[in-house]
C-alpha cells in the first residue's frame, strides 16, 4: 500500500506556455500540397477504372478531350469511358467532395456543434424522399434523365423552407432549435423514404433507392457537373467572404453581436446557402455520409479553428477524398460498385480516430 | 464617450423586463450597475452591445444614435465581456485576441500593422502575451477573462461594457480585472454581483430593481442600509474603507430557520 510521501507530486497545472507552440501543420505547405494532389487525383479517376484501358490510352483521350483533339473509329468506346464517364465523374467527385466539407464547416460554425453535419438539418433526408419517389415510382418521368436530380433538389428546398418556418422564433434562428428541428424532421423524411422503399414492387428499385441512400455517383455526366460547380463555388465564396464573422459566431451570439456581426441574419444566411449546396450536391450524388462531418473536424486538427484556415484546407481535402473514394469504389468489387457511404466509412474512420490520437484536439472543452 | 441611455424599455415575450430606464455615463468614467438576479441588469447592458434591441427609448454615444449605427460601426466604439462565452471551437488565444480587430477591418483584407499592434499590445496590456499560442480552452478561468478583456481591448472601445465580468474569478483576479479594464481610459459600464467591488471601483452606481432604477448616485450615497434592505432583503452595516474611504458593506447573517 501506498503510503503519503511515496507519491511524485504532479504539478496541477502545466506551466504556461509549456505547450508546443505549434502543433499545427504550415499552412501553405499544406495548402500547397492539397493544391498538386487535386489535379493528380483527377487525372487518376480518369485513368483508374475496372475496364483496364491502359494509362497511356487513358491520358491520350484525356488530352484529346480537353484541348479538342482527334482520336481513330477503334478508340471510341475507350475515350467514350475516360471521357463521358470517368472523368466528368472524378470532377463531380471533387466537387460534391468541397461542397460537403465545406457545408460541414459552416453548419458547425452555424449551430455551434461538433456532431452538425450537412444532414442534421433534414434537407438531404428531404431531398431524399424526392428521389425516391423518382427511382421506386417514376415521379417526374415527363423530365427524363432530369428527373432524379430535380425532383431531389425541389424536395431539398422544400425540406429547407419547412425546417426555416419550424424553427425560426421571433428572436431568429437560434442553434438547438435548428438541430433539433432538422433532426426530428430528418426522422420524419426518413421514415417516408423507408415506406416507399418497403412499398417498392419490384426488388431492382429498392436497390436502386438503397444505392441513392448510400450515396453514388454512378449516374454523373458532363451535364451534371456546371450546376453543382455553380452551387458548391457560390457557396464557397459566400463562406470565404465571412470567415471572419464565422469566427464571431463560434464564440457565441453575444460575443458576435457585440464585434459588430448580426447573429441571427449571419445564421439565416448560413442555412440558406448551406441548404442550397447540400441540394444541389445531394441530387448528383445522393447522400453521402461522413464528408460533411469529418473533413472538417480534421482540417481543424490540422490548421486550428481559424475559419480563414480551415476554409483553405477542408474543401480541398473533402475533393481529394471523394476522388479517391470514388475511384476505390469503382474497382474494389468490380465490375460491381460499392455505395460511397461504405467507404468514406471505411477510410474516413481509421483516419479520423488516428488524428484524434495522435494530437490535442479539443472541441467544446472535450 | 459618454454614454446615454434614454427611456429604454426592453419587453420580451410580454414581460418588461427593463422598463423605462435612463441613466448618463460620463466620459471615462467607471458606471456600475447592481441589483439582485433577474432585476434587468443583463438585459439592459445587451441593448447597448447590440446583442438585444430595446423596445423603446434610445441610446446615445456622445449624442450620436447606437441604434441607428451599423454593427460594425458600433463595435468600433463599443466592446463587450458578455457573460456566456459559448466557445466551441479550439481557438488559440491569439486567434481570439484577433477576433476584437473584426470591426476595423475588410471581409478578406489580411491583418494591417495597425491590427497586429492593437492585438499585441492589449495581450501585453493583461500580462497574456505569454498565452498568445495557448488553445483558448485549455486556459483556466482567470486566464480565460483575461484574453477575453485582451480581445476586448483589441476592439479598441470608447466604451467598455462588462456583464459580471468578475464571476469564478478568485479576489486577486477580481481585483487585477477591474484595474485592468481601465487601459486605455474607456467610458466602463459593468453590471457587478459584489456590492463592494462596486464601491471600491465605480464612480456612479445605479440600482435596479424589477427592471427599474430605484437609487442612483456615488457609491456612498446610494448603498444605505435602508436601499440594501429594500431592494436585496438584507440587514447591512456600513464602515468606511480605512484606506481609500469607500463605503464597504458588512452583512448580517439570517437567523436559524
Amino acid at each position: 500500500m501506498a503510503t503519503l510521501h511515496d507519491r511524485t507530486p504532479v504539478p496541477h497545472h502545466a506551466p504556461a506556455g509549456t505547450e508546443p507552440p505549434s502543433r499545427r501543420v504550415p499552412l501553405p505547405l499544406l495548402v500547397a500540397g492539397l493544391c498538386v494532389a487535386l489535379p493528380v487525383s483527377l487525372v487518376c479517376g480518369a485513368g483508374i477504372g475496372a475496364s483496364g484501358i491502359p494509362w497511356s490510352e487513358a491520358l491520350r483521350h484525356l488530352w484529346a478531350g480537353t484541348t479538342g483533339g482527334s482520336i481513330t473509329a477503334d478508340e471510341v468506346s475507350s475515350y467514350t469511358i475516360v471521357w463521358e464517364l470517368r472523368f466528368p465523374r472524378a470532377v463531380l467527385a471533387a466537387v460534391v467532395g468541397a461542397g460537403l466539407a465545406s457545408v460541414g464547416v459552416a453548419v458547425q460554425a452555424m449551430v455551434r456543434n461538433a456532431l452538425a453535419d450537412p444532414f442534421v438539418l433534414g434537407i438531404s433526408s428531404g431531398a431524399a424522399v424526392g428521389a425516391n419517389a423518382v427511382l421506386i415510382f417514376g415521379a417526374f418521368a415527363a423530365l427524363g434523365v432530369w428527373a432524379l436530380s430535380t425532383a431531389a433538389f425541389l424536395s431539398a428546398l422544400a425540406a429547407m423552407a419547412l425546417v426555416y418556418a419550424i424553427a425560426r422564433t421571433p428572436r431568429g434562428l437560434t442553434p438547438l432549435r435548428l438541430v433539433l428541428t432538422g433532426t426530428a424532421l430528418h426522422y420524419g423524411f426518413s421514415a417516408v423514404t423507408t415506406f416507399m422503399v418497403f412499398a417498392a414492387e419490384h426488388g431492382e428499385a429498392a436497390r436502386s433507392a438503397m444505392m441513392w441512400l448510400l450515396g453514388s455517383l454512378g449516374g454523373a455526366s458532363w451535364s451534371s457537373v456546371p450546376i453543382a460547380g455553380c452551387a458548391v463555388l457560390g457557396g464557397l465564396l459566400h463562406l470565404g467572404w465571412s470567415a471572419r464573422r464565422l469566427n464571431a459566431l463560434a464564440m457565441g451570439d453575444e460575443t458576435a453581436a457585440a464585434l459588430g456581426v448580426d447573429p441571427g441574419r449571419l445564421r439565416r444566411e448560413l442555412f440558406l446557402g448551406a441548404a442550397a449546396v447540400t441540394g444541389a450536391v445531394v441530387a448528383v450524388s445522393g447522400a453521402i455520409g461522413f464528408v460533411g462531418l469529418m473533413v472538417p473536424h480534421a482540417a481543424r486538427m490540422l490548421v486550428g479553428a481559424d475559419h480563414r484556415r480551415l476554409l483553405a484546407v477542408a474543401p480541398l481535402a473533402g475533393a481529394v477524398l471523394l476522388i479517391w473514394v470514388d475511384i476505390l469504389s469503382r474497382v474494389v468489387l468490380a465490375p460491381a460498385e460499392l455505395p460511397l457511404g461504405v467507404l468514406t466509412a471505411a477510410i474516413g474512420v481509421p483516419c479520423f480516430l488516428l488524428l484524434m490520437r495522435r494530437r490535442t484536439y479539443t472541441f467544446g472543452g472535450a | 464617450m459618454r454614454v446615454d441611455i434614454d427611456r429604454v424599455t426592453v419587453e420580451i415575450s410580454g414581460t418588461h423586463v427593463v422598463r423605462d430606464i435612463s441613466l448618463r455615463a460620463g466620459s471615462g468614467r467607471f458606471v456600475g450597475v447592481v441589483g439582485p438576479n433577474g432585476s434587468g441588469k443583463s438585459t439592459l447592458l445587451r441593448c447597448v452591445y447590440r446583442a438585444l434591441r430595446p423596445t423603446a427609448g434610445a441610446i446615445r454615444l456622445d449624442g450620436d444614435d447606437l441604434l441607428a449605427m451599423s454593427p460594425r460601426d458600433s463595435a468600433r466604439r463599443v466592446a463587450a465581456l458578455p457573460q456566456e462565452v459559448a466557445a466551441e471551437f479550439d481557438f488559440t488565444v491569439a486567434e481570439v485576441v484577433a477576433m476584437g480587430r473584426l470591426p476595423h477591418q475588410g471581409a478578406v483584407a489580411r491583418e494591417s500593422e495597425a491590427d497586429r499592434r492593437a492585438c499585441a499590445a492589449a495581450l501585453e496590456g493583461v500580462g497574456a502575451a505569454h498565452l498568445a499560442g495557448r488553445g483558448f480552452l485549455t486556459l483556466s478561468g482567470g486566464e480565460k477573462q483575461r484574453v477575453l478583456i485582451a480581445r476586448a481591448l483589441a476592439q479598441q472601445p470608447r466604451v467598455l461594457v462588462l456583464d459580471e465580468p468578475t464571476n469564478h474569478l478568485d479576489i486577486a483576479q477580481q481585483l487585477e480585472l477591474l484595474s485592468l479594464v481601465r487601459a486605455g481610459g474607456p467610458t466602463v459600464l459593468t453590471a457587478l454581483h459584489d456590492l463592494n467591488l462596486a464601491a471600491l471601483h465605480c464612480d456612479l452606481l445605479h440600482v435596479l430593481d424589477g427592471g427599474r432604477i430605484v437609487a442612483s448616485g456615488a457609491p456612498h450615497d446610494v448603498l444605505t442600509p435602508g436601499l440594501l434592505a429594500e431592494v436585496f432583503g438584507v440587514r447591512a452595516h456600513r464602515v468606511v474603507h480605512p484606506g481609500t474611504g469607500a463605503v464597504q458593506l458588512l452583512f448580517d447573517r439570517l437567523p436559524r430557520p
